[in-house]
C-alpha cells in the first residue's frame, strides 16, 4: 500500500517525486516506458521561458513565472545544465510593433523582470545574424536554456536516492477509488494507494476523465525539430522567436547547452497519442522558415530531426491541483509550453497540496544534493588525470564524437535508475548524440551494457522490449 | 548465336565483356583487358564460380570472431551451402592466418582458412 | 627538441603504410596513435575479397591486407599506441591524447601525418521522415556488429545507397541468412564498382532500383517498414511512386565523409569538395609539417591506392623532418577542377619541388562514356588520353612527368577536365 503513486515520469513527474520525496512517505512514480524522460520531456525546445507569453492570470502565467525563478538554485543542487542566454521576440514589420509593445505589457504584468524593447542597432550588435528585415525585438534577460532530459533525470535521480520506488515499463490502465483508497490497475499487477498524481501527459485527460465528471480533452500537438552540427552553436547567443500565434510561441532558433543549434518546433495537430514521427512537412516547412528570423542558417549542417507531442488541453490552461469530486486525486494536466519550465514548481504545489492533507513529515535526513555523472570534459586536466590514473575507464573513450569516456558510461548504467538500454545511456551521457549520431559508438556501448547488466548482446534493446538492436547471431537462420 | 553480357569481377575495373555462344560453346570472347579477365568470362558462362569469404566465433580469444576465406573458389550454386557448412563452428584460439578452420566444405573439396591472427585471451 | 620526429594519427592503412614509408626514408622516433584496440582500421571488418591486386598482385582479404602492414609495422620497431584517442592538434603540433594507461598526453612533433579516415553520414543527416526505431544502421556500423561481434543486425533488410558498403553488405547479410529485399539508390547509376553490382545483388537476385529513396520510415520501437519512391530529375520524391516493403531493418550507405575535427583544430585549411584538407604535390597541408593521405583527405574506393598515396605521405614527412623540404613555397600553380571533375588532390603544385611524377587523383562528376581526359597548362592541353567509361564512383588518376612542367616555365594554372563526345 502506497501513501502516493504519481503517473508519469517525466518532467513534472519526476519533479512531484523529488519534492515528495522529501516527506515521510511510501510513494512510486509508474511509467510505460522503460525509462524515465521518455515521453514529451525528452523532446521539446528546453527553453526556460521568461514568462510574457502566458496569459495574466492564468496558471500557466503563475507556474512559469514560479519555475523560472527556482531554476538557478535547482540546476547547481541538482548538477543538470542550465544558463539563462536571454530570447528575443523579433518583429519585422512595423504594423506588428503594437504587437511586441503588447507582449511587454504581458510580461510586466506577469512579473517578468528586464523586458524591454531593442531597435536595430542594438538587435543587430547582439545577434549579427538576426534576419536582414528584423525592425525591432522584445528583450527578454531572464528567458533560458536548459536540457530537459538532463533535468527530468536529475529529479528522477534524486527522488530515488530519497527514498521514492520507480517502476517503469508498467502502464496504468485503470484507476478506481473506493473508500480512500485507489486502486491503481497496472499491467503488471494491481497497486494500491492513498492519493494518486496524474502527470501523465498526453495522457492526462483519459486519467482526469475517470477520476472526474467534467471532461477534458488532450489534441496531442506534434513539434518537429531540426537539430544542427555543434559547430553552429554560436550562430545565435539568445533564443530566437517569432511573434507568437494562436498555434503557440512558433519556431525558435536557439544554441542549446550542449552546442547544438536547435530549430523549430512545428505546431502540427494530430489524432495519433503516438505520433512522435517526423513528417516531410514538417522538414521542409522548417527548413523554409527556418531564415525568417535569422540569416545564413548553415542548413546542410543537420545531424537529426526528431518530434515530441505537446499535451495540448483545449482550455489552453494547466489544470493543477485535487479533483473536489474525487479527492485524493491530484493531476498536472495539459500542461504543454510553459510546462517545462513550470515542472519544478507544478512538483512543489502539487507536493506542498499533498503532504498538507495527508500530514506528512519532512524528513530529517532529505539527500537535497545530487551529483550528475563525472564529465571528465569539465574538469581542470590535473583532476581529469587523477580521475583516469584512479579509474582507467575514463581513459577510453567510447563516443568520439562527444568525446565520452567508458568511465561515465559505466557510471550511466551503475548509478541509480541506471541505463538499461542503449537510448538510457545516451540520455545520459550524451554519447550517440553527435555528428555520427551514433555510428561509431554503438557497438561499443552495447559491449558495455552487455557486460555490465550481465547479458548477451542479442539482449540490448534500443529502450525496452520490443527495440532489441540486433536479431540473434550469425547462421542462426541458416 | 547467343551473346552473353558480363561484368568481370576479377579487380575492380570491372570489363564489359561480351561472350558470343552457340550450343553451349564459346565460340568468341571480347572486351577483357587481361588474361584473368578472360579466363573468368570463359568460366563465367560455363561452370561460374566465387571466393566466399565469412565469419566464424572465435573462443578464449582476444576478439569474439574470425573472418574466414574459402581456400579456392566454389561454384556459384554451392556459396550458401558452404557458408551453412561453417554453422556450429567455434574456433578456438589461437588462430593464424591460412590455418584451416573446417575441411571440404559442402562437398565442394574446398575448405575455408582464416584470413586474421586471433590471439589467446590471457 | 620534439617528443617525436613523426606522429601518426591512425593505424589503418593509411597510418600503416606511412609510417613504414617514413621509415624507409629515414624516420626512426614516430609514433603511431591508433584509438581501436588493434591496428588495421576499417580494413579489420572488410573481410570479402578484393584488396592488394596492384600492391601484392594477389587478391586479399580486408584483414590479410592490413596484417601485411601490420607484421612491417612490428619488424620495424616502430611505436603503437593503441586504445589511445587523440583529443586535439594544436597549430604547432602538439597532439593530445588520451588512454587508460597514461592518461592524458601531450606529445610535440615535428611532422605529424593525419590518417584518420572517414565516418557515415547518417539518417538524421539526411533528414529521411518518420519515425526512430531500432534497426536503422549506417552499413559500416552494421558490417562491425556482423563481422566483429558475431550479430545479425536484423532478418529483413531494405538498403539505401548502392555504394560499395551497401552492395558488399547485402551479399554478407544474404550470406548469414537475412533477407535482403531491395537496394535503392538515389542517383540514376550505382556509386559501386561493377564488380560489386554482379558479385552482391545479381549473383543473389536482389533488385537495384535507381533513382529511387527512402521516404518515410515505420515502427516505433523497432523497424516494421520503410516506403520508398522514385525521385525526379531534382532528386526528389515523385508522389505517386510509393512502394511499401515490410523490413526490420534499414542500412544506409548514403556517403563517407573525411573525419577531420581534429584538422580543423590545427587550422588546417579544408577543401569544400572533398571535406578533407588542401594539399600540394607532397600532400602537405596549409600547416607546415602536416601532411594528410587515404580517406582523411578524400574518401578512396581501392584500398591500394590508399597505401601508395600515404607511402607518398610518409616520404614527404620525412623529407620534411629532414629539413629538405621545409620552408615557404616558391611557386604554387593551382590545379583546377574542369568541366566533369568534381575535385583533384592536390589542389595545387610547386614544380621545383615536384618528384620525377605528379599523381593527380580525381574524380568525375556524371557517368561519362567514351569521353577523354585532358590535363590543361593554362589552358593549352598537354595530355589527353581516352577513356570508355569514367564514373564518379571510381577515382581516376592522371601522371604529369617533371618534365612537363619544365617545360612550361611562369606556369600559373593546371586544369584537369573532361571532354565529352557530345
Amino acid at each position: 500500500m502506497y501513501d502516493v503513486i504519481i503517473i508519469g515520469a517525466g518532467a513534472v513527474g519526476c519533479a512531484a517525486a523529488r519534492e515528495l520525496s522529501r516527506y515521510e512517505l511510501r510513494g512510486c512514480v509508474i511509467d510505460k516506458n522503460y525509462d524515465v524522460c521518455e515521453g514529451t520531456s525528452k523532446a521539446n525546445s528546453g527553453i526556460i521561458h521568461a514568462g510574457y507569453d502566458a496569459e495574466p492570470g492564468s496558471v500557466m502565467a503563475k507556474m512559469n513565472l514560479a519555475g523560472s525563478s527556482m531554476m538557478d538554485a535547482l540546476a547547481e543542487e541538482l548538477d543538470f545544465p542550465f544558463r539563462r542566454n536571454g530570447s528575443l521576440v523579433v518583429c519585422r514589420r512595423e504594423e506588428d510593433r503594437c504587437r511586441v509593445q503588447e507582449l511587454l505589457e504581458r510580461g510586466k504584468k506577469n512579473g517578468v523582470s528586464g523586458l524591454r524593447i531593442v531597435e536595430q542597432d542594438e538587435l543587430r550588435a547582439m545577434e549579427p545574424n538576426i534576419s536582414d528585415s528584423a525592425l525591432c525585438a522584445l528583450y527578454a534577460p531572464t528567458a533560458g536554456i536548459v536540457c530537459p532530459i538532463s533535468m527530468t533525470i536529475a529529479f528522477a535521480e534524486n527522488a530515488a536516492e530519497n527514498g521514492m520506488k520507480f517502476m517503469t515499463g508498467t502502464e496504468v490502465l485503470d484507476i478506481q477509488k473506493e473508500n480512500n483508497t485507489f486502486t491503481v490497475k497496472t499491467d503488471r499487477g494491481v497497486l494500491e494507494t492513498r492519493a494518486v498524481v496524474s502527470a501523465a501527459g498526453i495522457r492526462s485527460d483519459y486519467f482526469h476523465n475517470r477520476m472526474n465528471s467534467g471532461r477534458i480533452h488532450i489534441t496531442p500537438r506534434r513539434g518537429e525539430y531540426i537539430l544542427l552540427d555543434k559547430t553552429c552553436g554560436g550562430h545565435v547567443k539568445h533564443t530566437i522567436f517569432p511573434l507568437p500565434t494562436s498555434l503557440g510561441k512558433g519556431m525558435l532558433t536557439a544554441p542549446t547547452v550542449h552546442g547544438n543549434l536547435l530549430i523549430g518546433p512545428t505546431a502540427d495537430d494530430t489524432e495519433d497519442r503516438e505520433g512522435t514521427n517526423v513528417r516531410r512537412e514538417g522538414l521542409d516547412y522548417l527548413k523554409s522558415r527556418a531564415g525568417e528570423n535569422v540569416k545564413d542558417l548553415p542548413l546542410d549542417q543537420m545531424i537529426t530531426s526528431f518530434a515530441g507531442l505537446r499535451a495540448h488541453e483545449d482550455g489552453h490552461d494547466f489544470l493543477i491541483g485535487e479533483s473536489q469530486e474525487t479527492p485524493g486525486f491530484f493531476e498536472a494536466a495539459g500542461i504543454e509550453s510553459p510546462g517545462l519550465t513550470a515542472s519544478p514548481a507544478i512538483g512543489r504545489e502539487i507536493a506542498e497540496m499533498i503532504s498538507e492533507k495527508y500530514g506528512f513529515r519532512r524528513k530529517k535526513n532529505f539527500k537535497s544534493v545530487r551529483k550528475g555523472i563525472v564529465k571528465p570534459l569539465e574538469m581542470t586536466e590535473a583532476e581529469r588525470q587523477a580521475l583516469i590514473l584512479s579509474d582507467p575507464a575514463y581513459g577510453t573513450i567510447i563516443c568520439r564524437c562527444n568525446t565520452v569516456s567508458e568511465g561515465e558510461i559505466r557510471d550511466a548504467v551503475q548509478r541509480p535508475l541506471g541505463a538499461t538500454t542503449l537510448d538510457g545511456v545516451k540520455r545520459r551521457t550524451w554519447a550517440g548524440m553527435g555528428r555520427c549520431q551514433a555510428g561509431f559508438c554503438t557497438p561499443r556501448i552495447m559491449d558495455i551494457l552487455a557486460e555490465q547488466r550481465g547479458l548477451a548482446l542479442t539482449d540490448i534493446t534500443k529502450c525496452g522490449p520490443g527495440s532489441e538492436l540486433t536479431a540473434g547471431r550469425l547462421k542462426d537462420s541458416l | 548465336m547467343e551473346n552473353r553480357q558480363l561484368t568481370c569481377i576479377g579487380c575492380p575495373m570491372g570489363c564489359q565483356i561480351e561472350v558470343g555462344m552457340q550450343d553451349g560453346k564459346i565460340l568468341s570472347v571480347q572486351g577483357f583487358s587481361c588474361k584473368r579477365g578472360e579466363a573468368y568470362a570463359r568460366k563465367e558462362v560455363t561452370h561460374p564460380e566465387r571466393m566466399v569469404t565469412t565469419s566464424v566465433p572465435v573462443s578464449g580469444g582476444t576478439m569474439r570472431m574470425v573472418s574466414v576465406k574459402t581456400t579456392g573458389e566454389v561454384p556459384k550454386e554451392k556459396v550458401r551451402d558452404c557458408v551453412r557448412a561453417l554453422k556450429g563452428i567455434t574456433v578456438k584460439a589461437p588462430v593464424y592466418i591460412g590455418d584451416i578452420v573446417a575441411d571440404n566444405l559442402a562437398g565442394t573439396g574446398v575448405s575455408a582458412a582464416a584470413t586474421r591472427n586471433v590471439e589467446r585471451n590471457d | 627538441m620534439y617528443d617525436y620526429d613523426l606522429i601518426v594519427i591512425g593505424g589503418g592503412p593509411a597510418g600503416l603504410a606511412a609510417a613504414i614509408s617514413a621509415y624507409e626514408n629515414g624516420i626512426r622516433r614516430m609514433l603511431i596513435l591508433e584509438r581501436d584496440r588493434e591496428l588495421g582500421g576499417i580494413l579489420n571488418q572488410c573481410i570479402h575479397n578484393g584488396f592488394g591486386l596492384h600492391t601484392f598482385k594477389e587478391e586479399l582479404t580486408g584483414p590479410e591486407y592490413a596484417a601485411r602492414y601490420v607484421r612491417r609495422v612490428y619488424e620495424l620497431g616502430i611505436e603503437i599506441w593503441t586504445d589511445t584517442m587523440v583529443l586535439d592538434i594544436s597549430t604547432d603540433k602538439t597532439v593530445t591524447a588520451v588512454n587508460r594507461k597514461r592518461g592524458i598526453v601531450r606529445l610535440s612533433a615535428k611532422t605529424v601525418i593525419l590518417a584518420m579516415g572517414c565516418r557515415e553520414r547518417p539518417r538524421g543527416a539526411l533528414g529521411i521522415p518518420g519515425f526512430r526505431p531500432a534497426g536503422i544502421y549506417t552499413a559500416g556500423t552494421a558490417q562491425r556488429l556482423v563481422n566483429m561481434d558475431g550479430v545479425m543486425p536484423g532478418r529483413e533488410v531494405v538498403i539505401l545507397g548502392s555504394g560499395d558498403i551497401g552492395l558488399i553488405m547485402a551479399r554478407r547479410l544474404t550470406l548469414e541468412g537475412a533477407l535482403v529485399k531491395v537496394v535503392a539508390e538515389l542517383l540514376p547509376y550505382s556509386g559501386g564498382l561493377k564488380r560489386n553490382i554482379v558479385q552482391c545483388l545479381d549473383d543473389y537476385g536482389i533488385p537495384l532500383q535507381l533513382s529511387h529513396t527512402v521516404v518515410d520510415i515505420r515502427g516505433r520501437k523497432r523497424v516494421e517498414g520503410v516506403t520508398i519512391a522514385e525521385v525526379d530529375d531534382k532528386l526528389k520524391p515523385v508522389p505517386g511512386t510509393e512502394k511499401d516493403y515490410a523490413c526490420d531493418t534499414l542500412l544506409l550507405s548514403v556517403g563517407l565523409i573525411p573525419e577531420n575535427e581534429l584538422s580543423k583544430s590545427a587550422g588546417v585549411e579544408l577543401s569544400r569538395a572533398t571535406k578533407g584538407p588542401v594539399v600540394d604535390e607532397s600532400l602537405e597541408t596549409s600547416v607546415q609539417g602536416i601532411f594528410a593521405c587515404g580517406n582523411v583527405l578524400h574518401v578512396h574506393d581501392l584500398v591500394d591506392n590508399v597505401s601508395e598515396e600515404a607511402a607518398y605521405a610518409g616520404r614527404s614527412a620525412a623529407r620534411y623532418a629532414a629539413g629538405v623540404s621545409a620552408g615557404a613555397r616558391s611557386q604554387k600553380v593551382a590545379i583546377k577542377a574542369g568541366p566533369h571533375v568534381r575535385y583533384t588532390v592536390p589542389s595545387f603544385v610547386d614544380p621545383e619541388r615536384a618528384d620525377e611524377a605528379l599523381t593527380i587523383r580525381f574524380r568525375v562528376t556524371d557517368v561519362l562514356t567514351n569521353c577523354s581526359v585532358k590535363v590543361l597548362f593554362d589552358g593549352v592541353p598537354v595530355k589527353t588520353y581516352k577513356k570508355r567509361v569514367a564514373a564518379p564512383g571510381e577515382m581516376e588518376e592522371v601522371k604529369i612527368i617533371r618534365e612537363a612542367f619544365l617545360a612550361y616555365p611562369g606556369l600559373a594554372e593546371i586544369t584537369v577536365m573532361i571532354e565529352t563526345e557530345a
